[in-house]
């Protein structure tokens, strides 16, 4: 199998190059993109990549595979490499660290601005805040987000302005604790999102829906959002 | 929460919904406008004329004037925030996208004086 791998260290390089390698895969199985990358790390200890996990819930191997944004390690070679070519670049639209590893400061400094934590300023209750499985099932869809960053990262508007537009995982995040029946700062929350490019610079073009490896759709949580701003302002 | 102060509204709530409704007006008169060229193929300068002078006709062809303005300059402006970034043209970029910026709000401005001079000079 031949497999072509995006290499870079800004350090020694001056420029990315795609290396080539050609890998004998053990027959009758079909691998995942990560186990293809832990055997090319075997013949090529300089190659780096994140992962952790190993079954997708860590998000740490979110990487472009043969131009489609994934998990390595869910991604089975046979429906990622169609044209028996296996092609691995980074997440794009984030500094690349080095080979497959992306700068990720950018992405979380979005999650960081929705607060993305419970916030209440009820006193606290002796034992638990509780809520009704009604409203608890209103966060099914949002809370599975293992930030990977693979929506984000193929998002156009994220690429346009990374450091202003939250992106479809920071979105998502807003959304379930916007949709949390136990939080009381919707208003603020809301009221963080109006300007024309946290919320409003998503074009509804839904590539983040495409490549989400849990299946979560941030379009729609966005929608919501709108909606809620729509509601509070008139 | 971003600010801007190019951004006339300064809410990105209001450029959506603005966006939204004069699409609605731009839509509707453009509409109208066709059908009444598909219904009176062969219109000749005083039926044009007629149409021009009434008052409903000059009142919707305002609206749709100040519709296209306001639309023009949300998506310009959005553009201009999408492309004409330090990230895209380098360090340059906010000279050039506020020289953008103005000569878009200075188009617009003469569009919509030449528009209202044309619309009641008939
Ligand atoms: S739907 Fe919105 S958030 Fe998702 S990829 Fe498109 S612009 Fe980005
Ligand atoms: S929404 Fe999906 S693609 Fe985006 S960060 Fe969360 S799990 Fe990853
Ligand atoms: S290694 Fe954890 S998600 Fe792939």
């Amino acid at each position: 199998m031949l497999v072509s791998l995006y290499r870079y260290n800004p350090e020694t390089d001056t420029k990315p190059t795609m290396q080539d390698y050609e890998l004998d895969l053990p027959a009758g199985k079909d691998l995942m993109v990560l186990d293809v990358l832990e055997l090319l790390k075997r013949k090529d200890v300089s190659i780096a990549y994140r992962r952790s996990c190993r079954e997708g819930v860590c998000g740490s191997d979110g990487m472009n595979i043969n131009g489609t944004n994934g998990l390595a390690c869910i991604t089975p070679v046979s429906s990622a490499a169609k044209g028996g070519k296996l092609i691995l670049r980074p997440l794009p639209g984030l500094p690349v660290v080095r080979d497959l590893v992306v700068d990720m400061a950018v992405f979380y400094k979005q999650f960081e601005k929705v607060q993305p934590f419970l916030i209440n300023d009820q006193p606290t209750p002796a034992i638990e805040r509780l809520q009704s499985p009604e409203d608890r099932e209103k966060l099914d869809g949002l809370y599975e987000c293992i930030l990977c960053a693979c929506c984000s990262t193929n998002c156009p508007s994220f690429w346009w302005n990374p450091d202003k537009f939250i992106g479809p995982a920071g979105l998502l995040q807003a959304y379930r604790f916007l949709a949390d029946s136990r939080d009381t700062a919707t208003d603020e929350r809301l009221a963080n999102l109006e300007d024309p490019f946290s919320v409003f610079r998503c074009r509804g073009i839904m590539n983040c829906v495409a490549v989400c490896p849990k299946g979560l759709n941030p379009t729609r949580a966005i929608g919501h959002i709108r909606s809620m701003l729509l509601q509070r302002a008139t | 929460m971003v600010t801007n102060v190019t951004n006339f509204g300064r809410s990105g709530l209001y450029d959506w919904v603005i966006q939204r409704l004069t699409a609605v007006v731009l839509a509707v008169y453009f509409v109208f406008f066709l059908s009444y060229l598909l219904f009176n193929p062969d219109v000749n300068y005083q039926q044009w004329q007629a149409l021009f002078s009434t008052t409903w006709m000059r009142i919707a062809s305002l609206l749709a004037l100040l519709a296209i303005c306001a639309h023009a300059w949300i998506g310009l402006w959005t553009i201009s925030t999408d492309y004409l970034t330090s990230d895209m043209i380098g360090a340059k970029a906010t000279v050039i996208r506020f020289l953008f910026q103005t000569g878009c709000v200075v188009l617009m401005f003469i569009y919509l004086v030449w528009g209202i001079q044309i619309l009641w000079g008939i």
